[in-house]
């Protein structure tokens, strides 16, 4: 019994279907509870006022942003390394929910930005490397939607997606270089484990974040089903048309 | 390879429209800034050195498509496959030759357009060293770019799609040297940088292009 074996389309796709209605409940009961919690029964900030609650949904979808181009380029190994065909489709069906992800963090930022900076936009390293990383989601799924040949648009969408991280974490360094930063630090540094975010707070910011992981996870697994119904269905009408 | 070096070189020269368009479109960018801005001297001094990066950029850009496009449609692309000489040789050939026939030229001719905009006198060196350090490595992201889309039909737009996002690091770079180097700060920093990433492409990329070709003749 090995991690592998879910490779198997056939396996993934039982294994997937009865997993998915699980995950999908404890993603909607998990965002539910951050959300709702964190919207309507944590105090004010004092300095911000209830603006800081959009904080919420900011930083659980800034946050996927992030992994799910991590979580694109591991199935990209996995493809170009193994051939494993749900590891292809996974990072295919992942990279759309990324750039909503995306576009979610700099939405809820430009919101929160009017009142507390003054502008809906800043040239800040956080919001410009943001900015660059939806180009990234962008131009990779261009190019999935670009070659007819589906083995050779996973070959080539892994390849981009290497390459692009490297580019991706290089521009984010090239981009503290050449401006000075209006976004505040990482309220849940992970490495140092010190939180400038009180208890009240924090909370129902973790179950959020969470709840977002299990909505991406149930999310992802849907449209990887999608795929893979997809590819079978293509295989059936190709026998037909030579039968 | 200098036998391709030297076949691609005459190509792109002979077959005109690709060695001269870069450097007219480059000349009419430069023109267009004026346009949009304003004349106020101060203004166009203070946006040189941006606009000459981008404008390289941009005509860098638009000869990519022809990297491989025209060697794919004849069938050359196939030849030079199965030649002796492996794909990664290949693609940095073509990299050199697209460098030599449009980041060269963008090189040369950007002190004079430099004249134009404005640009102050001390900022004149670092422009070129920059140039000169950081347009290698948009030749090499470039053919990488036109490798992933070497199969797909009417691919130019999907190429500056992928293509621009890659050209960040060298731009702001890039572009970081000029202004300091107007404004008389030491800029050796990030022109290290940019000779970095230049370097780290020349080196790392070829293999990148290399198998996005193959997986791309494979596919036909």
């Amino acid at each position: 019994m090995s991690l592998w074996e879910y490779a198997n389309p056939r396996k993934f796709m039982a294994l997937s279907g009865t997993v998915l209605p699980w995950v999908t409940g404890l993603a909607a009961v998990l965002c539910c509870v951050g959300v709702v919690w964190g919207f309507f029964f944590t105090p004010d900030d004092f300095r911000m006022g209830s603006t800081v609650k959009i904080i919420y949904i900011h930083v659980p979808s800034a946050m996927m942003a992030i992994n799910i181009w991590v979580m694109m380029l591991i199935t990209s190994l996995i493809w170009l390394v193994r051939r494993h065909h749900v590891s292809a489709l996974a990072s295919k069906a992942a990279a759309p929910i990324g750039l909503i992800m995306t576009v979610i963090a700099l939405a809820t930022g430009a919101i929160w930005g009017k009142p507390m900076w003054g502008t809906y936009w800043a040239w800040d390293p956080r919001l410009t490397s943001f900015l660059i990383l939806f180009l990234f989601y962008l131009g990779y799924m261009a190019l999935w939607e670009a070659i007819e040949n589906k083995d050779t648009a996973a070959d080539l969408t892994a390849v981009l997606c290497l390459v692009g991280s490297v580019f991706a974490l290089l521009s984010r360094y090239a981009v503290r270089f050449w401006n000075q930063g209006l976004h505040q630090g990482t309220s849940v540094p992970v490495a140092t484990g010190e939180r400038t975010v009180a208890d009240v707070f924090f909370v129902p910011l973790a179950i959020s974040m969470v709840g977002f992981g299990v909505l991406f996870l149930a999310l992802v697994l849907q449209r990887t089903r999608t795929e893979v119904r997809a590819r079978r269905l293509q295989a059936l009408q190709a026998r037909e048309r030579m039968g | 390879m200098k036998a391709l070096l030297i076949r691609d070189l005459r190509l792109a020269i002979r077959a005109g429209g690709g060695f001269g368009l870069g450097l007219s479109f480059f000349l009419i960018l430069v023109t267009l800034v004026p346009f949009g801005v304003g004349p106020d001297a101060e203004v166009l001094a203070r946006i040189a050195p941006g606009i000459l990066w981008v404008g390289s950029l941009l005509a860098c850009l638009l000869s990519l498509d022809r990297i491989f496009a025209l060697d794919f449609e004849d069938g050359s692309l196939d030849l030079l496959a199965t030649a002796p000489l492996p794909m990664e040789g290949t693609v940095s050939i073509k990299a050199l030759a697209h460098w030599l026939t449009t980041g060269l030229p963008l090189v040369v001719i950007a002190p004079l357009l430099g004249l134009l905009l404005n640009l102050p006198l001390q900022a004149y060196p670092w422009m070129i060293l920059s140039l000169l350090a950081g347009t290698p490595a948009l030749s090499v992201i470039g053919t990488f770019g036109a490798a992933l889309t070497v199969g797909v039909k009417r691919g130019g737009l999907l190429l500056s799609l992928l293509v621009l996002p890659l050209y960040m690091p060298t731009l702001i770079f890039g572009a970081e040297t000029v202004r300091r180097g107007a404004e008389g700060l030491p800029t050796t920093t990030p022109l290290l940088m940019v000779a970095g990433i230049t370097m780290g492409c020349v080196a790392l990329m070829p293999f990148a292009s290399a198998a996005a070709i193959r997986v791309g003749l494979k596919g036909q």
